[in-house]
């Protein structure tokens, strides 16, 4: 049979409605049984009543016209029409109906696209599988959008469309707000310069004068117009050879080369920063114009001379300007480093000497006028021996003198060089600084340095001598051998207690724990007699004052008196112990008698009059002790949170315990050092003053973002007294301004130059930014000033 | 040469020694600017300050004059767009009146509507006017004053369906917009409008133009809220919902997306209508409700009416007023507007005069010698520079009002206080996050509608 050598058609019968494709329900496989021949002899006995077409071929083998009927019906079955109606008929489905495809078993739905999946291959179905897809696909209309719906949408859209278009004014409005100054209205006619020749040529000679003048300059040629040139001159200017130009034009360059290689030069030099290198140049100069003095001296006197008077000139001048008083910027330099370097100090002193060497003239001078100057001089030396000299710059006032310091101080200088001749430059120095009051502390500070060393050698010597031989030393002083290592001390406390500021105020704070009780004096002053000659300095350091000031007085009032020698026990029985110490200069140093006679004469001493009035009012002493209330009243008080009774027993009389006291009393941080710390002669309260608070800005205002900016800005001046006419008017100019009878037009595109253009466009907006919402003015930051 | 012997020639027949009598009486002396020599610049500034502070106070006297010949309350104003001198005023009898400011004087009279003038605004180029009154009629007419003989007629009028209550005419084209029931848009050439815009239904009263985006309109009805228009696609933009019912809003003419409203509940609001969510700025300083709004021409200001018989100038950018102005004549302002030259400010109140002011208090009118302008310049400059200093502050800030006002101001402060008060002591008393701060912008605002 030709079907027999057929292969197995795969697909044979299939279930469409099963899961598995190409599997009977029965879990047979359908294929073989297409094959007729094949399949009877492979029909298994348990083969059971599912499996339809195999049963029916067994059955069939009794009949035998059944049987071919059957085969033919097997063999026709096995093309596509035939199949389908056999399958159709081997379904085992009861419920068959034309309008309907029913599954059965298992209680599972028809899925469309399952009854699909078989047609797939078949382009015989595509039409209905295209239709079928197409209803599957579509979905169902949209209902349309109520009026209102619409409405809004289309409102939106215009919405975001207008506010882009309106959005374009951003950076307008921004630079308009931010802008120092807005001139009103907004749109100015800009005067244009026309040029002259315009001008001219449009103005026209009218009057007769002007119709001459014009034809006198037409006739000679006379430009009117822009080259300022007559033809003559332009000749000329072309008439200068080319020669001569490259000539000159190579001179010029040369010219500039070699001042530009100067320039260069002289810079390089400058900046050179060896001061060796300076140095060497300084003295080569020096050098130099010596040698050319005397060149010029031996060979033109007359000249040297000029030259020599032009030096002097020169000298005078300097000597005018006080360039080597120790006042200027780099003297201050010098000072500060002088502490630290040793070429400082070398420095200083050289220019020192320099000072005094341009001074000397004056000196010169003096000795010619002095015999008449020596009584002068003995005459205020009265006051000397009247002021204990360790005092007198303690207290400017106690000293009592009117006619100011300086007759004093050339007073002071005349003592020294009598008593250590070895610290006289050191105290000129140190009285010059006096006098100069804005003296700097550094230079006090060095100062003191320099003192305390010269009055430790001059305390060693005066031990030495005093060991060695006192009669050596006494000559001088009449008086009391022993006494004279004081008065030594004495000097030496001058040295300690003259200049600077500082040591003063530690020296008279010391002085103000004294005074409080006489016995304590008293025993400290025989304290110090005992321990004096072993600890000098400090004996000088811890006088106490009130002594001293009594000791002033009872000074002065001798002097009045004129009577010493009748005065002096009395003061002794007194205030023995200070007279002894300060008693002997008095004696030594005033023993002339004109001073008496003097003031005899004079009648009404000035000096005199003005310690009478201020005895005992010793104003420094107040202020210091003003100033420690002061310091003490600052100073953070403990607070005390002890409960007595509390936790303890508590009763008259019974104090809580130290426990209880160390726990409860609170110590409070201490308090910032105080501004006026290094400022002996102030007191600087730092409690808020309520009437200055009344004017001052207590919240710091809005645009500012911290309190020095706005001091800043109240800081700098307006006004056209502290800054020039243009910068005045800059600064003062509104923000502002607006032409009375003028109208200003609302802003529009012509104004703005870059809208103009996008304007122009209309729809197309330059910048499509998305708006952002400007910081809201309203919240500000507020924050307290100090 | 000739040129050179012309000029000479001409230099010694024109030479006079002339020397002007300024020059002799000041001889510019070299002055020396070492701050060393001029010490205390900070407290002489501050004197100078002081005293310039003091000064402005002294000489702060701005009302000018007053305009009267209505025989009703003012309703409405208009600013001629060409001429500083004219102003137009419309009474609440139906007359309008054409004020020469120069002069001071009205300069023609005409009985335009039955009832009220609703509104009325200038052509922008200033040859006609129109006017909109309680007689459903939008009528135009001459600036100029008909010949002799010539009846006082309008150019135009439109009779409508309903009242019109505002007007307001476009600053470029021959368009303007009425207000009433909805906003019609018309053209001058034609009866009926080109275009109406509804949006709710509910009387509108006013509508303004944007004098920079001119296509832009502005309105506010009085179911509170204020909307906007774009007359291109001719629909409504967005809807704000205010507390209370703004009265009338006002259009930055240097800022084109900033508008002011003047709302019942005695404040003002500055809106950006990019971000109706929430106002620009606030600005409380009235007692009673805001009935009018005018930008000063420079845009930095602006002034508003007030039912409670004042008119205050408030800076854009401040949320409380620098000037308050009163008399004790002046009654309920109804109507106010800045002058376009950026000096005066006119009033229209109730009790039928129209007020001039001056926009800066203190400001000297006329011609400024150049000293005296360097002087103002300067004294403004200090005060400006010693504005935050207590005693200056107390000194500029001072006003006086009337008792009225004063003791209204007090009486708000004090509901304010307790108002805050209760929200503090709610907030307090609730679970933390329940009650949100709301700021005070926010508050005014009941919802944006798109």
């Amino acid at each position: 049979m030709r079907s027999f050598g057929r292969p197995p058609v795969p697909c044979g019968l299939r279930w469409p409605g099963t899961p598995g494709h190409g599997r009977c329900r029965s879990g047979l496989s359908l294929w073989p049984s297409s094959v007729p021949g094949i399949a009877l002899c492979r029909a298994p006995a348990w083969a059971g009543p599912g499996s339809v077409t195999v049963s029916a071929v067994c059955q069939g083998q009794e009949d035998g016209e059944r049987r071919h009927q059957q085969l033919l019906e097997a063999v026709s079955s096995l093309s596509g029409r035939r199949r389908r109606k056999l399958a159709e008929r081997t379904e085992a489905s009861t419920q068959v109906s034309e309008f309907n495809v029913s599954c059965k078993g298992a209680g599972e739905k028809l899925v469309l696209s399952e009854l699909l999946q078989p047609i797939r291959p078949k382009s015989a179905l595509s039409t209905v599988k295209k239709e079928l897809t197409k209803v599957k696909q579509k979905k169902a209309v949209e209902l349309p959008l109520s009026k209102e719906e619409a409405e809004r949408v289309v409102r939106e859209a215009a919405y975001v469309r207008t506010s882009k278009d309106v959005g374009r004014w951003q950076q307008v409005v921004l630079q308009n707000r931010r802008a120092e100054q807005l001139v009103f209205p907004l749109k100015q006619e800009i005067a244009t310069v026309v040029p002259l020749e315009q001008v001219v040529s449009a103005w026209k000679a009218r009057t007769p004068l002007e119709q001459e003048i014009f034809g006198l300059l037409h006739k000679t040629k006379q430009p009117i117009t822009d080259p300022l040139l007559t033809p003559e001159e332009t000749a000329s200017l072309q008439a200068m050879s080319l020669e001569e130009a490259r000539q000159r034009r190579a001179e010029l360059q040369k010219a500039r080369v070699v001042q530009s290689y100067y320039e260069a030069k002289a810079r390089r030099e400058k900046k050179i920063k060896s001061k060796k290198y300076h140095r060497v140049l300084k003295k080569s100069k020096r050098r130099k114009a010596l040698k050319e003095f005397e060149l010029l001296h031996k060979s033109d006197p007359e000249a040297a001379l000029a030259k020599l008077e032009e030096l002097e000139q020169l000298r005078m001048q300097e000597r005018m300007s006080l360039k080597h008083q120790n006042k200027g910027k780099w003297a201050r330099s010098r000072a500060i480093m002088a502490k630290y370097d040793l070429e400082a100090r070398k420095a200083m002193q050289e220019q020192l000497a320099r000072n005094k060497e341009l001074t000397q003239k004056v000196r010169v001078e003096l000795p010619e006028e002095e015999p008449s100057d020596v009584p002068e001089e003995d005459l205020t030396s009265e006051t000397v021996p009247t002021i204990p000299v360790g005092a007198s710059g303690a207290n400017p006032w106690m000293l009592g003198k009117p006619s100011g310091p300086a007759e004093e101080l050339k007073v002071q200088e005349g003592l020294e060089n009598v008593a250590v001749p070895d610290a006289v430059e050191s105290k000129e120095e140190m009285e010059k600084d006096d006098d100069e009051e804005d003296m700097s502390e550094e230079e006090a500070l060095l100062q003191d340095f320099m003192q305390k060393r010269q009055v430790r050698q001059q305390q060693a010597r005066s031990l030495e001598e005093q060991g060695a031989d006192e009669t050596e030393a006494v000559p001088e002083l009449p008086g009391d051998g022993p006494i004279h290592p004081i008065s030594a001390e004495d000097q030496a406390s001058v040295g300690i207690e003259q200049p600077p500021q500082a040591q003063e105020e530690i020296l008279l704070s010391e002085q103000l724990g004294r005074v409080q009780t006489m016995d304590d004096v008293d025993a400290l002053a025989s304290e110090e007699r005992v321990e004096e000659q072993e600890k000098l300095v400090v004996a000088t350091a811890e006088k106490p004052v009130p002594a001293r000031a009594e000791k002033r007085v009872q000074q002065q009032e001798e002097g009045r008196a004129g009577d010493k020698r009748a005065k002096k026990p009395a003061k002794k029985k007194i205030i023995s112990l200070e007279a002894v110490l300060a008693g002997k200069p008095q004696q030594v140093q005033c023993p002339s008698l004109p001073v008496v006679v003097e003031e005899e004469e004079g009648g009404i001493d000035q000096r005199g009059v003005i310690t009478e009035a201020f005895a005992g009012d010793d104003v420094v002493a107040d202020f210091t002790r003003e100033k420690r209330k002061a310091e003490e009243a600052a100073k953070p008080q403990p607070v005390n949170l002890v409960l007595p009774g509390w936790g303890e027993w508590g009763g008259t009389g019974l104090k809580p315990s130290a426990r209880k006291i160390k726990r409860f009393l609170l110590k409070p941080p201490p308090a910032p050092p105080r501004k006026d710390q290094h400022l002996p002669h102030v007191i600087m309260s730092e409690r808020r003053n309520i009437h200055a608070a009344a004017h001052q800005v207590s919240e710091l205002p809005f645009p500012f973002e911290r309190h020095q900016q706005f001091e800043q800005s109240i800081r700098t001046p307006v006004g056209a007294t502290w800054n020039t006419q243009r910068a005045f008017q800059k600064l003062t100019t509104p923000r502002i301004i607006t032409r009375s009878g003028h109208i200003i037009k609302p802003l529009s595109a012509e104004d703005v130059p870059d809208m103009a253009t996008t304007a122009g466009t209309g729809a197309k907006p330059a910048l499509e930014i998305v708006p952002q919402r400007p910081e809201p003015p309203l919240c500000r930051r507020r924050r307290r000033a100090r | 040469m000739l040129r050179d012997l012309l000029n000479s020639a001409y230099l010694a027949l024109h030479y006079i020694p002339w020397v002007c009598n300024a020059c002799v009486t000041l001889i510019a002396v070299p002055r020396n600017y070492d701050p060393a020599l001029h010490p205390f610049e900070v407290p002489r500034e501050y004197t100078r300050a002081l005293n310039a502070t003091k000064l402005e106070r002294v000489f702060a006297k701005p009302f000018l004059s007053s305009l009267d010949g209505h025989r009703d309350g003012v309703n409405c104003m208009a600013k001629h767009p060409k001429s500083l001198s004219t102003v137009l005023s419309g009474a609440c009898d139906g007359e309008v009146k054409i004020w020469n400011l120069t002069k001071r004087q009205c300069v023609r009279t005409i009985q335009a509507h039955e009832g009220f003038v609703r509104g009325m605004c200038a052509r922008f180029c200033g040859t006609s006017f129109f006017t909109v009154g309680d007689d459903k009629t939008v009528k135009q007419w001459k600036m100029e004053s008909p010949e002799y003989g010539e009846e006082e007629e309008p150019i135009h009028t439109i009779l409508g369906k309903t009242v019109y209550t505002g007007i307001d005419h476009h600053w470029k084209e021959a368009v303007f917009a009425t207000c009433g029931h909805q906003v019609d848009i018309w053209d001058e050439q034609r009866t009926s409008p080109m275009c109406s815009l509804t949006w709710g239904f509910d009387s509108i009263s006013s509508v303004k133009f944007n004098p920079i985006e001119t296509y832009l309109l502005g309105s506010c009805a009085s179911d509170r809220n204020i909307v906007l228009y774009d007359m291109r696609k001719s629909t409504p933009l967005k809807k704000v919902i205010l507390n209370m019912r703004t009265n009338t809003l006002c259009w930055n003419p240097m800022e084109a997306f900033v508008f002011t409203a003047a709302n019942e509940d005695y404040n003002l609001y500055s809106f950006d209508m990019r971000f109706l969510e929430s106002p620009m700025m606030v600005h409380m300083d009235h007692v009673s409700a805001v009935l009018d709004v005018d930008y000063s021409p420079t845009g930095k200001e602006f002034v508003s009416a007030s039912f409670d018989k004042s008119i205050r100038i408030f800076p854009v950018d401040k949320g409380h007023s620098r000037e308050v102005y009163h008399t004790k004549r002046m009654q309920h302002v109804i109507t106010v507007k800045w002058t376009s030259d950026n000096k005066y400010i006119l009033c229209g109140s109730d009790e039928m005069n129209i007020r001039l002011w001056k926009a800066n208090a203190s400001e000297k009118l006329g011609v400024l010698a150049p000293r005296e302008k360097a002087a103002m310049n300067y004294n403004q400059k200090l005060k400006e520079k010693f504005q935050y200093h207590p005693k200056i502050r107390r000194i500029a800030q001072h006003r006086h009002l009337p008792k009225s006002i004063f003791c209204q101001i007090k009486e708000q402060r004090i509901m304010r206080e307790a108002r805050r008060r209760k929200e503090l002591n709610r907030r307090k008393h609730s679970k933390p996050g329940s009650m949100p701060f709301v700021s005070e912008r926010k508050k005014h605002i009941v919802a944006v509608v798109k």
